[in-house]
Parts: C-alpha cells; structure tokens; sequence
C-alpha cells in the first residue's frame, strides 16, 4: 500500500520518479541493465540491443502519432534515412559514431519537416497515407541514388569507441543502451514542459490550442522534426547494428510494426512506447520457440511460422484496440494502483 | 515571481476593443452586417440576441477563426483584424467556447498550464534536458498556476483529475481558469453560465465579477440568461439578424422596443426577466 506520499514543494509534484520506491525500482532497472551483458548469452544481448532500437524509433512515433495525434506511417523510411546517413559518413567521411549518429538526427528531421508540411492541412487517414508516399519517394531514393549504392545498399566498418571496435552485440551494448535510455528519458522530459503539452492540445482540440496562442504549424512541424529525429538516430544504431543497409531494409511493414507497437503498448504514453516495443519485438522470437517445440509433432512447423507470425500480429492489434484500447501502459497502471490500495480495497 | 495577472482597474474608460462596421458572410448568407461597438477597458460588457442573431459568429470573428469580409477589429488602436489567432493570443485577447474546448486527455493542471503557453520561452531542447529555464519556468508556473488561479477558482480539490471525468460546471471553470492563466487583457466568454444551475450560476457570476475587481481584466461575454446579464453588465449590445439593434445600459437595453420585438415579437422584456427570475 502506498503511504506516506504527500509532498512539501511544488519541485517534488512535478518529479518525473516521486517516490523512493520508484527510485528504489528504477535503480535495480539499471543494475540489471548494467549486469546483463555478463550473464545473459549472445542471443539474448542480440535481442537486446534490437529491443532497444525499436523502443527508441516506437517513442520517437509516439511523440507525433500517439501525443500530437498526426497518424504516420513514414517511420521506418525515416529510419533508412538515419541508417543511410550513417553508412555513408562513415564509409566515406569516417568521423566519430557520436557525431554520426547526430547528424543522422538531423538529417532525418529535416527530411521529416519536408514531409510534415502536408499535416497542416490532413489529418488522420488523409495523412497516413500522405507518409506513405513520403515513404514510397524515400525508397525510390534508396534504390535509385548512387550515394547509397542502389538496391545492393551500403557496407560499413563498426562503429570504434577509443579504438576498440564495437563489432559483436556485447559491445555494441553499451552503446544502444544509454542512447536509448538519453532518448526515452528526453521524452518524458518533453512532456513536462510546454512544448509537450502544446503537441497534446493539438491532438486534444486543435482549435482552442490557436486560441492559446500555440502556432499550429510550426508545432506540427517540431512534433514531426523530433519524432523523426529519434528514428534517425534510432535508424543510425541499426546501421551500426547490421553494418549492411539495403533499400529493403526499411519495408512499408516496419512502419506498421511502430504503429502496432505503440498501440499495444498505450498511445501517448512514454512507457507504452516502451513496453510495446519490447513485447513487439520479442512476441516473434517467442513463437519461434513455441514452434520449436513443436517440431517433433508437426514436422514442418517452421515452415508455418511466417503465416503465423502474420496473423498473431494481427491479432493482437484487433485484440488490443477492442479490449485494451489504451495498451499495456494503462495494464500496468491498473497493477501499479492495486498494490498502492491493498490490502484496504481490492 | 512576477506580479502580472493583477493589474488595477482603470479609471479612464477607453475603448481595449473596437469593432468598427464589420461585416462576415459565409457564401450568400449574411452572418454580421455592419456590426459596430466598441468594449470599455474596466468594463463588463455583455453581447445578447435571439438564436442566430451572429453573436458566436462575432466571437469567432474577434478570436481569429474568421476573416471578416469588411470593416476592422482594434485592439488597443491596432487593427488586428488579418492576424491568426496565436497572434491575437499573445495581444491578451483570451476565450472561453460555448461547448467547453478543454483538453479532455489532459489533467486539470495541464490544462491551466497551457494557458501560459504563449507567455514561456521554453524551446524544445531546453525541454529534453528539462534543465534551467525550462525547470525554472515550470517552477514559477507550477506556483503562480496553483497561488493565483486554483486557489482563486476553488478547485484545488481536482487539480489531477483528467478533465473529461469533471462535471459540467466543474469543466466550464477549469476553461475559465485556463483562460486567466494566458494573463489576458480582455476576457471573452462564450455562454459561461448555460445549462447551469442557480447555484452554479450565481458561482460564476461572482468569479466574472471578481476577475474584472481584482483582476482588472475586461469581459465581453455572450449569454442568454438575462437575470444574469442585466444583473453583472456595464454595457449590453444586442444584435438581430447580424444587426446591432441596440445598445446601452442594461436598464436602457430592457426598455429598448426593438429589442423587445426581437425577442417576443412583442410585449415586455422586463416582464419576462421577471417571470424566469421566479422560475
């Protein structure tokens, strides 16, 4: 039960963690963070590091699709953007992945900008599908363009930390991981302020967000710019990730993946874009397993396993927006205020 | 902490907003033909009619979301009549909607918050970092937010519930609140008391007072509960068929004919302030 939590500054009301348990939960969350690449074994600090990515491109979506209410399907070629951005820099320029993966940002942000421009006027379907053919130009680019090496895409070097090369999962960790965490943090951040909660009204009632003196455009266009920004940078670790970056690296589907991962795991919430993701990354792998283990029964299970995946992904999405319309954020809220009021109510 | 949101009443009677021969057409159809009057600083003034008669018309036309077909909106001597609406915001022009515009997604907190929207400086990566100004900012805001507004409203009881779950009269002062966190000069409501209760709207009545004493803010406001506007207003306009067809004092306004015809066709308005005062 939760006591004892009355606060004496309007600074503790406003904090992000306000209590010690949360410090106390947050503290472990980093030991265990910290302490997994030495007990966990290769496969899963793969898994790991691909979870993280996706959990930065999916927070990145949330902050346009899930807080400012502008619905895009444009993500993953924004990725291929910031992947592209990468590769090229550092097979032709070779400055440092930090720098890299900043100017991969910003070149995606910029390029979201561009496409952005058509949300002043349409909205929602309307919109969709205006990134989608955002997406459609990107890949023509991708395919087309010398700089990116047409359809056989781009090889890069590792990424090199003081010299060593981050060229295996287990090093490439401790990369993927802070960044991630700098960026999900960011967005908690951002929801404090009024820039956040300018991109909420316009999704709340834009018309009286006007009327509030919040410029309608040029905060579309930052949602759009910020939102793309993180999957730059999220596109640039999966180039540092996979070292190959090829047009189909960035398929419509992905977009899809993103929207379907913030969905389940709450719109306009900064764990739901967490959550989601993760559970969306890892929902694949557990069917894998699920289907090896029924190989002995059904001998060509993993054939199977595609048309499977497919369709358990589908159901989801259904399930989650008819049951659980607000995702796995609002699951976990419910567990967090049954705790906070037992034994007392249950 | 700065002191801007009192400022005292002032004595000399200016015009803070002038609508000068404005006209508004949608198509074929005349909203507003030739509308003139002009808004005291200090001052209460109510705009009244019949149903259609253009008054949501108007305030949207002075809000922004219009663009009048002829004539001029001054505010303070400067024509704003082409500006959007953000722009009129940071003027000090602020509103409340007929049918609550509030952020239903949003806490009761975050909503008032928005209303210093225009006022804070705070760019996006001071807000990522959520370090000095935009931790200083959200500080100083969180207390004036809290010391001035909820304190002043009496809602402190509900300042983290998400609004969609307030009730009505409860929501209708929220968006009041909201609209004194912008730190207006003038203050348009748009039917603060509909669908109120007595209680709720004699409430209401004492906060509009109250923002216009203490506050020195300057109302223009559209009601059709006339106890109401006759008992609160300095200055009435009533219009008809996008028409000004009579404007003064509310005891002049009562007795005007026209503005009887308009509203019953004939006989007593005063009559009929009666019989709903008993109702």
């Amino acid at each position: 039960m939760r006591i004892g939590t009355f606060k004496l500054s309007y600074a503790a009301d406003e904090a992000l963690f306000d209590t010690r348990v949360q410090w106390v939960w947050l503290a472990l969350l980093a030991a265990s963070l910290v302490l997994f690449p030495f007990v966990a074994g290769p496969y899963w600090i793969y898994m790991a590091c691909l979870v993280a990515i996706n959990v930065a491109s999916a927070t990145g979506l949330n902050i346009l699709t899930g807080y400012t209410g502008l619905v895009s399907l444009g993500q993953a070629a924004f990725m291929g953007v910031g992947a592209y951005t990468v590769a090229v820099l550092e097979t032709r320029v070779g400055t440092p992945f930090f720098i890299n993966l900043l100017v991969a940002g910003g070149m995606t942000a910029a390029v979201g900008v561009v496409f952005g421009i058509p949300s002043l006027r349409v909205k929602g379907l309307y919109l969709a599908i205006a990134t989608i053919a955002a997406s459609m130009i990107l890949h023509f680019l991708f395919a087309h363009w010398d700089l990116t090496g047409g359809t056989r895409g781009l090889s890069m070097p590792p990424a090199s930390l003081f010299g060593i090369a981050l060229d295996q999962p287990h090093k490439l960790y401790w990369l993927v991981i802070p960044v991630t965490a700098l960026m999900v943090l960011g967005a908690a951040n951002l929801f404090r302020t009024r820039v956040g909660r300018a991109f909420i009204a316009i999704r709340d009632r834009d018309i009286s967000a006007e009327v509030l003196g919040i410029p309608l455009l040029q905060t579309k266009l930052m949602s759009f710019a910020l939102s793309s920004f993180y999957a730059g940078v999220a596109g640039g670790m999966w180039a540092y990730f996979f070292r190959v970056v090829t047009p189909e690296s960035f398929p419509l589907i992905n977009s899809i993946f993103y929207l379907a991962a913030i969905i389940v795991g709450g719109m306009g919430t900064i764990l739901g874009g967490i959550l989601g993701a993760t559970f969306m990354t890892l929902v694949p792998e557990v069917l894998k397993l699920v289907v090896g283990w029924l190989t002995p029964w059904i001998p060509d299970a993993l054939s199977l396993l595609a048309p499977i995946r497919t369709i358990v992904f589908g159901a989801l999405i259904v399930g989650f927006l008819i049951f659980e319309p607000q995702g796995l954020a609002e699951i976990w809220q419910r567990i967090r205020r049954f705790f906070h009021l037992w034994p007392f109510k249950t | 902490m700065s002191d801007g949101l009192t400022r005292s009443p002032r004595e000399t009677a200016a015009p803070i907003l002038k609508v000068d021969a404005l006209s508004l057409s949608f198509g074929g159809l005349r909203a507003l033909s030739g509308v003139s009057f002009e808004v005291q600083d200090g001052s209460i003034t109510a705009l009244i009619g019949p149903n259609g008669a253009g008054k949501t018309s108007m305030f949207n036309a002075i809000s922004g979301f219009y663009r009048p077909s002829a004539g001029r909106i001054l505010f303070d001597g400067e024509d704003i009549s082409r500006e959007r609406p953000p722009a009129r915001a940071k003027r000090g022009l602020a509103r409340t909607f007929q049918n609550i515009a509030l952020f239903r997604g949003m806490t009761v907190l975050d909503n008032i918050k928005l209303g210093r929207h225009a006022h804070l400086k705070t760019n996006i990566f001071d807000a990522l970092f959520y370090r000095g100004r935009a931790h200083r900012e959200e500080m100083e805001l969180r207390q004036e937010v809290e010391e001035r507004i909820i304190d002043f409203l009496e809602i402190q009881h509900i300042r983290h519930a998400p609004v969609g779950a307030l009730p009505y009269g409860l929501q209708k002062r929220v968006e009041l609140a909201r609209a004194l966190a912008m730190r207006p000069r003038i203050l348009m409501l748009d039917e603060p008391v509909a669908g109120m209760n007595r209680e709720e709207t004699e409430d209401m009545a004492r906060f509009i007072l109250d923002v216009k004493e203490e506050w020195g803010i300057t109302i223009l406001m559209v009601e059709h509960d006339m106890g109401m506007v006759m008992d609160i207003s300095d200055h009435v306009v009533v219009l008809n068929f996008g028409q000004v067809i009579a404007q003064g004092r509310p005891s002049d306004v009562q007795s005007d004919p026209a503005v009887i015809s308009a509203y019953l066709g004939s006989g007593d308005l005063a009559e009929r302030i009666r019989k709903t005062e008993a109702a």
